[in-house]
């Protein structure tokens, strides 16, 4: 259990009054894609965004890298490779498709290297190549969905936190967003991703935690999880 | 007639410049935090009256340069005077209200706009400013129409000034960052943009407009006074909101289009009411014009229409 790359312990979040998070252990390794699932309001949102600085711990710890990062200012975590791409995509609607994908690399300065991850996002969603100088605002949900990921892409991530991506989209782009995700997860880039879509997350990943009301009740690896009778008939509608 | 008509047309597009590069500061900090910067008015105010003391310091220890030089000395004074204020108003100000009610900070900067009048008021006094006589008076024929070598300048600076800002937003990574932030700040933090940069260069570009209009008002119309930053920063919130607040486009079109209606309307004011109102009755255009928007077309001109979410 040594070297994780992401490591948080008994973290705790509250916020206007509601304990969201109570407690919780969980890591995850260099190499890995690990799901997090569980209802609506179980807390993983919550989870996910203190990760990335949004909202701040009330207690705990969280290690990245071997760093202390549970209390750097937002705009800090980026460059240490913690990426987040938002519940409900959070492109910028009125920026066009490749300014959004710049956006990402917002705080690199090697323009080379740029310009190849940029080809490579448009070689992993040619979609988003045609449609380059359109407002994003004007995409559908699964192409905005592409933006955000291939905006992560461009800030080059050690961790790609993945915030409910199948929210709102027809199950045919669902499945097309999880094929990405895997190619994704194939070369090389760990995950951490959020979902409520429980069978598909645990398909797609190594290992899974399970959280309900702000606690982790149960951490197994995907397909042990996927096999538990408990979870087919919390989660997997079996 | 139609010599008087393209006078008056002349005079909107020369008003109308200056009130557009002075809307363009509160759209630019309304589009980013959703704040109308009444005290943006008072920066323009601050900047007439720097450069004025300037010159005159220079003409009082016997400095011999010809006047447009001088003027650029003053200006030189104000712009980073004017910016260090817009900065420390954000900052002191404005910050601290970051996520109160968006009453808060709007009282507030009524509150500033006070409180600058007041200073100024005591730094230079109660009474008009003259501006130096340093600019050549010689009057050009423009179609039959006057114009001063100072009205060209303004014009032509006005435009360099405004195709320099729209470079800086459509085309740098700041701007772009700028942009970002504007649409949504949490997700623009995410990219590794710091919020608090961007909001402060805001105030800082616009200040610096702000500041240049500010020197324009006083060249043009040879006086500058404490007070003046309340209605040319009015009458260009006004400009803001008839092109559409927030869209840096609509600040342009709206800041000329509101100098042309002005200057027409108090052109031909006189013929219109039979003489029962004359032309000092200007002022009343650009609020019959917001009025008008406010009730007709709350978004301005170029108001949003893009969908934010397929």
């Amino acid at each position: 259990m040594t070297d994780a790359l992401l490591k948080v312990e008994d973290l705790k979040v509250a916020y206007g009054g509601i304990h969201a998070v109570k407690g919780i252990n969980l890591e995850v390794k260099q190499g890995e894609l690990v799901a997090l699932i569980g209802a609506n309001g179980a807390g993983k949102s919550t989870t996910l965004k203190t990760l990335v600085g949004m909202v701040k711990p009330t207690a705990g710890s969280i290690t990245f890298n071997g760093e202390n990062t549970a209390r750097l200012a937002p705009y800090h975590y980026v460059d240490r490779g913690l990426v987040l791409v938002p519940e409900g995509r959070g492109v910028f609607p009125r920026l066009t498709v490749e300014e959004n994908l710049q956006m990402g690399a917002h705080t690199r300065n090697d323009k080379g290297a740029i310009a190849s991850d940029m080809a490579r996002v448009y070689d992993l969603f040619p979609r988003l190549k045609e449609r380059r100088l359109q407002l994003a605002g004007t995409l559908s949900g699964g192409e905005q969905q592409m933006v955000a990921i291939g905006r992560a892409i461009m800030s080059r991530p050690k961790l790609l936190l993945l915030d409910e991506p199948s929210m709102g989209l027809a199950p045919i782009i669902v499945q097309k967003i999880f094929e990405i995700i895997r190619m994704i997860a194939a070369e090389g880039v760990t995950m951490l991703l959020v979902e409520q879509n429980a069978k598909l997350a645990l398909e797609t990943a190594d290992r899974g935690y399970v959280m309900e009301s702000g606690k982790i009740t149960l951490a197994d690896d995907a397909k042990v999880l996927l096999a538990n009778e408990a979870i087919q008939k919390a989660y997997l509608g079996e | 007639m139609v010599d008087i008509f393209i006078q008056q047309l002349l005079n909107g597009l020369i008003v109308g410049s200056i009130y557009a590069l002075i809307a363009l500061g509160y759209t630019m900090v309304y589009g980013i935090m959703q704040l109308i910067n009444f005290a943006h008015g008072e920066i323009v105010m601050i900047g007439a009256m720097v450069t004025i003391t300037c010159i005159n310091v220079l003409l009082d220890a016997g400095v011999q340069l010809p006047g447009p030089l001088l003027l650029l000395a003053g200006l030189a004074m104000a712009i980073p005077v004017s910016m260090l204020l817009g900065f420390t108003i954000e900052r002191v100000a404005y910050r601290p209200l970051r996520r109160a009610p968006r009453l808060a900070p709007l009282i507030t900067a009524i509150g500033v706009s006070i409180v600058l009048q007041q200073a100024a008021m005591l730094i230079w006094g109660r009474n008009y400013r003259p501006f130096p006589s340093i600019l050549p008076t010689e009057v050009h024929d423009f179609f039959g129409a006057a114009i001063t070598d100072l009205q060209i300048a303004i014009i032509i600076l006005a435009f360099v000034l405004m195709g320099g800002l729209f470079f800086l937003i459509e085309k740098t990574r700041l701007g772009r960052a700028m942009r970002a932030t504007s649409q949504n700040p949490d997700v623009a933090g995410l990219m590794g943009v710091n919020i608090n940069t961007v909001i402060s260069m805001t105030f800082v570009i616009g200040s610096a407009l702000g500041a240049v209009a500010g020197v324009m008002v006083a060249a043009n119309y040879d006086q500058a006074h404490a007070y003046m930053g309340f209605m040319i920063g009015l009458k260009a919130f006004t400009a803001a909101v008839l092109g559409g607040i927030g869209n840096l486009w609509g600040a342009v079109i709206g800041g000329i289009l509101l100098g042309i209606i002005e200057s027409l309307g108090a052109g031909y004011l006189g013929d219109l009411t039979g003489g029962f109102l004359g032309s000092h009755y200007k002022d009343i255009f650009a609020f019959v014009v917001l009025i008008a928007v406010l009730i007709f077309r709350p978004s301005g001109l170029m108001g949003e229409r893009v969908a934010e979410r397929a």
